[in-house]
């Protein structure tokens, strides 16, 4: 790991003076479960790192009448601890759960879940964010991208967002407080991430000199939702997909519905064809595979990963008829 | 001459019951010392630059930036400009430095120019491997196949193989050594040969043999791959001369330990099998490939275990690839060549419409001299399973997503013991010492010395002190092959013995009796039957004066103590998701046999890890190469994927014992059943889903590949 300036603000003011204009040329720490692997493994080499975690603004789970406060300090346990998250919000409590290592829920934070690098494992090994080897071959589309995108990857990035919490805050209309040196401002969770184009970039809408504070989620209002990830195993491992919905019923039928995919695109994929196709509609499997039939109509498997439309599929199916029962 | 023998099972004091291993509460507590723990006084950090490149020549190299930078004490060039690398992560460059950043900062400050050259990588695809990369041997034929094919009512033909996988040690290779004077070595290794690993060494530093200590009390795996001193021992003691002596810690990383470290072949197979309408089992036929780098790895035994089928067909080809090498993982080649035989037979079965036991049963004379065993093993595990109440026709896994199959498989394994000497010293004070040069892989070693040593000597477990680990100590083999265990107690067995024999002519007199009609039991010795007339352990002991007494007892070879030759059957209960291919094991049951079982306890654990081993490598594991870059795509713990405790299932190990098993001596278990875990978990899978998925690991896209195959519902939800 090349060597780094270490600095522990203690509020959100000063850790913001501290980051700097590019990214990478400083580094934000929360868990550290993620940087620590990208540092000792050269894929960032920040001159400074600046910890978090002396923030206490920004840690803490509050449910209130008017909704959840996850600080971007919160950890897995913290939230899966949390009663009020389990029962309003299963769909994040589910996403959460799913994160099985002891120690990455010890350490692991909610700031950290949304802001970790993608996974794809020629990023991992050095070949870049799009990654591409030295003649500019892109390496993924005939590459081995059985873990890779099925959706969203035109941009050339490849990746999946890695971020099982995404989903679950887009389905339920969640915003991301955000703290830079002009102050606070909120973005929808929707819009928080984007595919980047190039290694100058990152996959979420921050500054450099940005970052997250806070996550705050509306009162449930009678949304009811869940999350259905299909996972290979049970030790820690990534889900292979997972869909994240929220639904309002009128009576048995859907008055409205938001459905977010993890783990298919560079993005927590929002499937607004599949809350569509289920509005209005009482929830059956038929309506729930058909919904599910939509949110993967567009999906666009590369050479190895076709399988992973059908757990798409799956992930919403059963999670639309996790939330509705 | 005395007599050695096992105890009869009336007579057995700590032989055979359920004792916990003796080195588990250091464990547990973090007190156990790995190679990996151990810190020197001035100790440097070594590393290796390796290649990026699956194929390449060297053309240069430069290291004068990295030996300017501070804290680097030694740099060694390994393979110099002019080599041609064969595989991505070869060894180009060692470095140690006074601390671990200081060598990685170094090791990335060597510049080396290659010239590339094309790789190989991946074999599954056999039509796009170039001739030169094909290694044949000669085809095999028993009896006479086309006619036995021509005449068979049910032929099968199917595709099976099981990926590349990797050891895996959790404690990855490496050492510390260092030079202790100009002529000396003292070495801290991760390794399954204390007692040969020093001499290997010092044939390659040019000392005399006896000339490194070797010394190492706990190993973090090493499941065959830990035999040799590896070119990475060598320059760690290098890198220790050429720093004047000082301790070098060289350990691999995970991502080296993934890629350079050893592998298991991958196999590939198509096999056609053949019967009659009664079932009778008439005809084989393979063509098998697969690769374990740039070597080869000796003619597979296929048929495996179904020796006896009358009609016979065998090719077998090696493919050379730039990937890591081979080594010896346990059970080599029995895995492998034991899925797609028993995978083979099942398909046949069910093509036959034939519940698989009734047809390995009907079979079981093709097993050859273990027929017998195999049987009594089968029906156990049968038993054990609820085979006849939940095996269903392959297919008819119930309604619903969710499908439940029953599979199974037997094996064999030799497991005779390796040469062993054991100095056993009994001191006037009545300590009981026994010396080894041998290792504890975790399969509870030490415990069976105590164990055999207390058993003789008629004392309780804790009056025997166990020292091992130590080349000083009396040589005794390697721990490969499942040698170790029938070793190590046939020499303990016999030094106790002997030492029992001297001690009892010692106090004979005093007991007014011959010593042959004396015996030790209860931590005294006394008249055979006769405790009135006897003395404790202790007043025995002071009978021997001032002088310990030492006896080194050896292994004899096989014969009463020790044989080798053992039969397992195994049995596994699956849920399949249809709609995800996501496979979960419910139950497994493993029935073994391996002659006179020592700790009832330690040996269950064996078989436990060797059937979580088994479901690692049937749903998880693969070592993933990639086409373009040569390299591996998953040299860490994210994507070489084991099982956790939720995944494993339910286990149950039964041993035959008694009559028939107890009389043939102990007998090795490490290996055998590692074998058929593959073959019982993917005849369970096709069992539930009424297609075979051919490869293993058994992943969702695989599943779900098989099941589209066959076009039945999954093609959508
Ligand atoms: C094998 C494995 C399996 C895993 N499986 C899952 C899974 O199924 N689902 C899942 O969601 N995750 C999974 N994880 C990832 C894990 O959840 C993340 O490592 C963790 O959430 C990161 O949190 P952290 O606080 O440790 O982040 P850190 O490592 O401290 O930071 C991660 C990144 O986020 C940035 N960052 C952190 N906090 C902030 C902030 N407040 N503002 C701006 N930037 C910030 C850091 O600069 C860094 O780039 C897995 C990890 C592993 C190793």
């Amino acid at each position: 790991m090349q060597k780094f300036e270490y600095v522990s603000p203690t509020t959100k003011e000063q850790a913001v003076a501290l980051l700097g204009e590019n990214w990478g040329d400083v580094e934000v720490l929360a868990g550290g479960t993620d940087l620590l692997s990208l540092m000792k493994d050269y894929i960032t080499t920040p001159r400074r790192v600046v910890n978090l975690k002396g923030i206490a603004a920004l840690s803490g789970v509050r449910y209130s009448a008017s909704g959840l406060r996850l600080g971007a300090l919160a950890t897995f346990d913290d939230v899966l601890s949390n009663t009020a998250v389990r029962r309003n919000y299963p769909a994040i409590w589910a996403a959460v759960e799913g994160v099985t290592s002891p120690q990455i829920r010890a350490m692991g934070t909610v700031g950290g879940d949304l802001c970790q690098r993608p996974r794809c494992w020629y990023y991992r090994a050095g070949y870049g964010l799009l990654a591409k080897d030295e003649t500019g071959h892109a390496l993924v589309p005939d590459g081995d991208n059985r873990y890779h995108a099925i959706l969203g990857h035109n941009s050339g990035a490849y990746f999946v967002n890695p971020s099982s919490l995404a989903p679950a805050l887009i389905a339920l209309a969640a915003k991301i407080g955000v703290y830079g040196p002009k102050g606070a401002r909120q973005v929808d969770a929707a819009e928080f991430f984007r595919a980047p184009g190039g290694d100058g970039e990152r996959e979420y809408q921050l500054s450099p000199n940005e970052i997250v504070t806070e996550v705050l989620v509306p009162a449930p209002g009678g949304m009811k939702n869940a999350t259905y990830e299909v996972r290979q195993r049970e030790a820690l491992d990534w889900p292979l997909a997972s869909a994240s919905v929220a639904l309002k019923l009128t009576g048995r039928n859907v008055g409205a519905a938001r459905i977010a995919l993890g783990h298919v695109a560079p993005v927590p994929w929002r499937a607004g064809a599949a809350e569509s196709a289920l509005v209005g509609k009482a929830v059956t499997e038929q309506t729930a595979a058909a919904a599910a039939e939509a949110a993967l109509a567009d999906a666009k498997p590369l050479s190895r990963n076709a399988y992973k439309v059908q757990l798409a599929r799956v992930a919403v199916k059963r999670a639309i008829l996790a939330a509705a029962g | 001459m005395a007599e050695y023998k096992w105890p009869e099972a009336d007579k057995r004091v700590h032989l055979g019951k359920r004792i916990s291993r003796i080195d588990g509460p250091e464990k547990v507590a973090g007190r156990a010392k790995y190679a990996y723990d151990i810190n020197r006084p001035g100790m440097l950090f070594g590393k290796i630059v390796r290649s990026p490149y699956a194929h390449a020549k060297i053309t240069s190299i430069d290291t004068s930036a990295a030996e300017r930078i501070p804290g680097v004490r030694a740099v060694k060039i390994i393979q110099g400009p002019g080599t041609e690398i064969q595989w991505a992560g070869d060894e180009i460059v060692a470095i140690a430095a006074v601390d671990e950043g200081a060598a990685e900062d170094a090791a990335r400050a060597v510049k080396i120019e290659y010239e590339r050259l094309p790789h190989l990588v991946n074999e599954q695809d056999r039509s796009s491997i170039p001739d030169s990369a094909l290694i044949p041997t000669a085809e095999s034929v028993v009896g006479d196949p086309a006619k036995a094919f021509s005449e068979a009512d049910v032929t099968v033909e199917g595709v099976y193989g099981n990926e590349v996988i990797t050891h895996c040690c959790l404690e990855s290779h490496g050492q510390i050594a260092e030079w202790t004077d100009e002529n000396n070595v003292l070495l801290h290794p991760s390794t399954q040969s204390v007692s040969s690993v020093g001499g290997q060494l010092a044939q390659s530093l040019r000392i005399p043999a006896g000339n490194v200590h070797v010394k190492m009390d706990h190993i973090g795996g090493g499941f065959g791959s830990k035999f040799q001193i590896d070119r990475w021992g060598v320059e760690c003691a290098n890198l220790s001369k050429l720093a004047g002596g000082k301790p070098v810690k060289l350990m691999l990383e995970r991502d080296a330990e993934l890629t350079v470290a050893g592998v298991r072949p991958s196999i590939r197979a198509r096999v056609k099998v053949g019967a009659k309408k009664d079932g009778t089992l008439t005809a084989w036929e393979s063509e098998t490939w697969g690769t374990g780098g740039q070597g080869g790895f000796g003619t597979l035994p296929v048929p495996y275990v179904w020796t006896g089928i009358p009609n016979q067909r065998k090719n077998q080809t090696t493919v050379k690839t730039n990937t890591g090498p081979a080594r010896a993982w346990r059970a080599p080649n029995h895995p492998q060549v034991c899925l797609i035989t028993m995978a083979a037979l099942d398909d046949l079965s069910a093509e036959l419409k034939m519940d698989p036991l009734d047809f390995f049963i009907k079979n079981i004379a093709m097993t050859g001299v273990r027929a017998k065993v195999y049987e009594e093993e089968l029906l156990k595990a049968a038993e054990m399973i609820e085979w006849k109440k939940n095996w269903h026709p392959r297919g008819e896994g119930g309604a619903g997503p969710i499908k439940r199959g029953l599979g199974l498989s037997i094996h064999t394994w030799g497991g005779g013991p390796h040469a062993s000497d054991c100095d056993l010293t009994i001191h006037p004070d009545g300590a009981v010492e026994v010396k080894m040069g041998t290792q504890d892989l975790g399969t509870g070693t030490r415990t069976v010395l105590r164990i055999v040593a207390a058993e003789t000597l008629g004392l309780p477990l804790d009056a025997v002190k166990v020292m091992i680990g130590d080349n000083r100590f009396p040589v005794s083999g390697s721990s490969g092959g499942s040698t170790t265990v029938g070793g190590i107690s046939s020499s303990t067995r016999r030094a106790s013995t002997d030492a029992l024999n001297q001690l009892l002519a010692k106090v004979a007199p005093d007991l007014n009796a011959q010593a042959d009609q004396l015996e030790a039991v209860g931590g005294r010795i006394q008249v055979i039957g006769d405790s009135s007339r006897g003395m404790t352990w202790k007043q025995a002991c002071a009978k021997l004066g001032t002088q310990p007494l030492t006896v080194r007892g050896k292994q004899p070879g096989q014969g009463t103590l020790a044989s080798s030759g053992v039969g397992g059957a195994q049995m596994a209960d699956v849920s399949v998701d249809i709609e995800t291919g996501v496979v979960k094991v419910n139950k497994f049951v493993a029935v073994q046999d391996c002659g006179l079982v020592i700790d009832e306890k330690t040996a269950e654990s064996q078989v436990f890890g060797a059937m979580i081993m088994g479901v690692c490598f049937s749903l998880y594991e693969e070592r993933i190469m990639d086409d373009r870059t040569g390299r591996v795509l998953n040299p860490n713990m994210e994507f070489y994927k084991l099982a956790g405790i939720g995944d494993v299932g339910e286990m149950k190990v039964h041993f035959m014992k008694g009559p028939g098993y107890d009389d043939r001596g102990v007998i090795g278990l490490g290996e055998p059943p590692t074998v058929s875990p593959g073959a019982a978990l993917s005849n369970a899978v096709a069992n539930a889903i009424g297609v075979r998925v051919g490869t293993l690991p058994m992943t969702p896209d695989r599943v779900l590949a098989a099941l589209a195959r066959k076009g039945g519902s999954n093609a959508k939800i």
